[in-house]
């Protein structure tokens, strides 16, 4: 096996020639690029959260509004979609049958949907009890932090539904292959972003 | 601050007559209403006409296809250039208005209101440091870096595109705030609470921040593709201590946009959700805080200050090295400086705000920090002096700017070291004493710079040179004027003179603000000279062609090209075997002719243009101006033809196109005749009408 073969091994690209395995690598490498600086927004939004988070102003309190269950269930979901969109990946580089692929892809999917239902019901929830984020300083990052990383979860479900149509109509080509690694590379990361949001966040908010 | 009654809120959202500065003109016709309105007609006219002449002369088309959607890296930097020199000229007329108000107005109104006042030095910082000075070095690098590195492109040219649109889409809603409403009077870094709803409840503050963020979004997308583009597609045997020094400055300016743009997003979003939205980060009340966001705004805003001058050295490293005839000398150290530089500029952002109340320990710490960059600017600036030392010193105009810039950068240096003690920034600290040092250092250390290179490698890009007495004349008239200008707010900031001051109290500023404002209109006429110059230029081209391409005796790869050079670049890729392989080629014994015919040639494969790029660009400029004017549909919809977009070209196939060998050949080899019949000039004469772009090989 050639080098760069080994270098993107999710891929198989296969005989596509010497271009495209650099377009992969410049596309792969280009979009960690791109991660890292998003991984500097989500800093910066920590970090405010963390200046913040005693500017209750006599409104709600982390102990008062954050629920470990629903976080820690949030959380097994996340780490789930993140291995079954690992299992379609390899669906992809060892070319089984498109059934299978769309089956990860929508379990990955279906996941990701319910975490999002869940969240957005936690938000509910603390709106119920007067808990938005007009309230205090402390909830103002809270909702900023948690409603990024919810964004970028509503997103990663929309590419991922992108995903699908582009299989539908070109196939598992060069192009597709490249962004399914991508998309996979940001689910990844999102989930490394919820964990520090659990710990930082929810446990620290009801036991810290 | 107007805010005036909304006319039709269903529909124009926020917008009501008092917005047009012609109807406020003419319901309160002081000079200050009219010199907005005066404003304001000018780009209303100036749109028309552009669009008239295209009109008149059938060149849509052309525009269209040749420019506007074009992914070739050379046009998309022509393009930024293009925009930078635009804005320049508008935030250069601005300057020259408020050194007039303040020279006017000791112990006296003046002309101007002190409303207007404050939106013209917002929107002159804003326009300098994001739509200037950005959009003139992204360029620089679009257009030059693929070439030093000998590549064919840069990695991502669709990104690329994209972000010259968000550039031009951003620069439009800072023109669109002189047709309708207003620009923001909270100054370029937009402090809250200030900048909160409650103090400043128009449209200023929004244009502002909607302008500013998708600037930093554009930026963002440019360093990520530059550091690609450095890492990935350098030519066989391009190590990285073989790069050009300006291929190593902007490697380290995109890896600052990378990770100080993102804080910059991340501020004015916060501050947007404060005003539309109620959260309260930076506000007075209910647990905001604004030192968060002095921390997040200046987390970019020191490093933005070294992306924007680290371009300007490699530009003046190239620069000295050319026109003294000599390699480098210190290269090693020069990497290793810029590489010192781009870390340290990461661990300074608090001496923005030493007077904000932390420890005297934490701004002794930052300070330290502070100073510590002096060091390796001092190690490049002997470098350039080593450089030119025995060397053959050419005094065209590049190296006149270089010149320039190593003389009055170090006065600047000396004046940051007076900032960068705690307790004397406490003395000179919001006074004019800091406007003259930034002034100081980002006069020469960006636009000297990119002058510098603008002269450099224009040839390059169009294939005749500029006119050289024109060029010395502009030259003349920066460097004086920036003395007259800027030396005198020393002065006065040393004395108590508070920046950003509508009226003076104190008559004993006038002469200084007298010879500061002589300074802005010698400033304004060397804008003016460079205009003169390229019109002269473009009419006397036939005497200036340099058609083989290296008219300067150049060293990077970019002067082995025809000027200018076809799509692909390089016809076939050149194989590197040392730090100046063109230069070694030419003048060294027993090394390959650089002219020399190649064995074979193969299709060469280059992206088609793309109409998406624009879209998306104008598109999110729109869906700004809706979320600005609180037209709700507009946003959304605007949004959705972002997203649209995107979309389409991510299904998009064969968005590529081949141009087969057999054509690169012809046009190859008839270039390479081009060159055998072009008489070889020795370098002293590079600027006289014989330079046909060969130079003379001296051994
Ligand atoms: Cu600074």
């Amino acid at each position: 096996m050639s080098e760069p073969e080994l270098a993107h091994a999710g891929l198989n690209l296969g005989d596509t020639g010497e271009l495209t395995k650099d377009q992969a690598e410049n596309a792969i490498f280009g979009f960690w690029i791109f991660l890292m600086s998003d991984a500097v927004i989500f800093a910066l939004l920590f970090a405010t959260y963390g200046t913040m988070i005693a500017s209750t102003v006599g409104g709600p309190t982390p102990a008062s509004e954050f629920k470990l269950l629903p976080a820690f269930v949030e959380t097994l979901l996340l780490l789930t979609s993140s291995a079954t969109f690992g299992r379609a990946t390899i669906a992809m580089k060892y070319d089984e049958p498109r059934r299978v692929l769309f089956g990860w892809l929508g379990a990955t999917l279906g996941l990701g949907l319910v975490f999002l239902a869940l969240e957005a019901n936690d938000f509910a929830t603390m709106f119920a009890h007067g808990a938005y984020p007009m309230r205090s300083g402390f909830l103002s990052s809270f909702f900023a932090l948690v409603g990024l990383h919810g964004l970028h979860v509503a997103v990663a479900c929309f590419w991922l539904v992108v995903m699908v149509g582009q299989i539908c109509a070109y196939g598992l080509d060069a192009r597709v292959r490249i962004n399914l690694l991508r998309l996979g590379l940001f689910w990844h990361l999102l989930d490394i972003v919820w964990i520090a949001i659990f710990s930082v966040v929810y446990l620290q908010g009801n036991i810290g | 601050m107007t805010v005036s009654a909304p006319l039709w809120p269903a529909v124009l959202g926020r917008f009501g007559w008092q917005d047009l500065p012609f109807v406020r003109a003419w319901e309160n016709p002081t000079i200050s209403e009219l010199i907005g309105a005066f404003a304001g007609a000018l780009v209303v006219v100036g749109a028309v006409v552009v669009a008239a002449l295209l009109t008149r002369y059938g060149k849509w088309r052309y525009l269209w296809t040749e420019w506007l959607t074009s992914l070739d890296h050379k046009k998309i930097g022509i393009m930024y250039i293009v925009v930078a020199f635009v804005m320049l000229s508008r935030a250069l007329v601005e300057a020259v208005l408020m050194r007039m108000q303040q020279a006017v107005a000791i112990e006296h109104p003046g002309f101007l209101s002190p409303d207007h006042f404050g939106q013209l030095f917002s929107t002159h910082g804003s326009i300098m440091i994001f739509f200037m000075a950005m959009p003139f070095l992204t360029g620089m690098i679009n257009y030059v870096l693929p070439f030093q590195l000998g590549a064919r492109d840069m990695a991502f040219p669709w990104a690329n595109s994209i972000a010259l649109w968000l550039t031009i889409g951003a620069a439009g809603l800072m023109m669109a705030s002189l047709v309708v409403g207003e620009f923001s009077t909270g100054g370029w870094s937009g402090y809250p609470p200030y900048t909160e709803r409650a103090f400043s409840p128009g449209v200023g503050v929004d244009y502002w921040i909607w302008a500013v963020t998708l600037g930093s979004i554009g930026s963002t997308m440019a360093g990520i593709n530059i550091a690609c583009t450095v890492y990935k597609l350098r030519a066989p045997g391009m190590r990285f201590m073989r790069m050009q020094m300006f291929s190593w400055t902007s490697l380290c300016t995109s890896i600052l946009m990378i990770f100080a743009m993102p804080p910059l997003t991340v501020a004015t979003l916060l501050l947007a959700l404060d005003r539309y939205l109620g959260f309260h980060f930076f506000t007075n009340d209910l647990g905001g805080n604004m030192m968060n966001y002095a921390n997040m705004f200046w987390l970019f805003g020191h490093p933005e200050v070294y992306i924007l001058i680290l371009p300007a050295f490699g530009v003046y490293s190239e620069v000295v090295s050319t026109f003294s005839t000599k390699d480098l000398y210190g290269y090693t150290s020069l990497v290793i400086a810029t590489m010192a530089i781009a870390v340290l500029s990461f661990t300074v952002w608090v001496h923005h705000f030493f007077t904000m109340g932390q420890s005297a320990n934490v701004n002794a710490a930052f300070g330290i920090a502070t100073m510590t960059i002096g060091v390796p600017t001092g190690v490049k600036i002997y470098d350039w002096i080593w450089t030119m030392f025995r060397g053959e010193v050419r005094f065209t105009v590049p190296m006149l700017y270089a010149l320039a810039f190593m003389m009055t950068f170090v006065l600047g240096g000396f004046t940051g070291i007076i900032l960068a003690m705690p307790p004397l920034d406490y003395l000179v600290h919001n006074t004019l004493f800091l406007v003259a040092h930034f002034h100081n250092m980002l006069i020469p250390g960006l636009l000297y710079g990119m002058l510098a290179g603008y002269h450099y490698w224009f040839p390059k890009a169009f294939g005749f040179r500029l006119d050289e007495r024109w060029g010395r004349i502009a030259f003349g008239c920066w460097v004086v004027g920036f003395y007259l200008a800027f030396f005198p707010l020393y002065v006065l900031g040393a004395s108590g003179m508070a920046r950003r001051t509508q009226a003076i109290f104190e008559p004993s500023f006038r002469p200084w603000l007298y010879v500061a404002c002589v300074g802005a209109f010698v400033l304004l006429a060397a804008l003016t000279s460079l205009g003169i110059q390229l019109w002269v230029s473009i009419r006397d081209r036939a005497s200036t062609r340099v058609e083989a391409g290296d008219p300067w005796d150049g060293r990077g790869l970019e002067w082995s090209v025809s000027a200018p050079p076809p799509e692909y670049n390089f016809a076939v890729l050149p194989l590197i075997d040392g730090r100046n392989p063109f230069y070694d080629h030419k003048h060294d014994e027993g090394q390959p002719d650089p002219y020399a015919s190649p064995s074979s040639y193969e299709d060469i494969v280059v992206p088609r243009g793309s109409a998406t790029s624009v879209v998306i660009g104008l598109a999110a400029a729109v869906a700004a101006f809706g979320l600005i004017w609180e037209i709700w549909g507009l946003a959304i919809v605007a949004l959705q033809i972002v997203v649209a977009a995107v979309v389409l070209r991510s299904f998009g196939r064969d968005q590529h196109r081949t141009i087969p060998a057999a054509e690169v050949a012809r046009e190859h080899e008839k270039w390479l005749a081009r060159v055998r019949a072009t008489p070889a000039i020795p370098r002293q004469l590079e600027t006289a009408a014989v330079n046909r772009g060969l130079a003379e090989i001296v051994a």
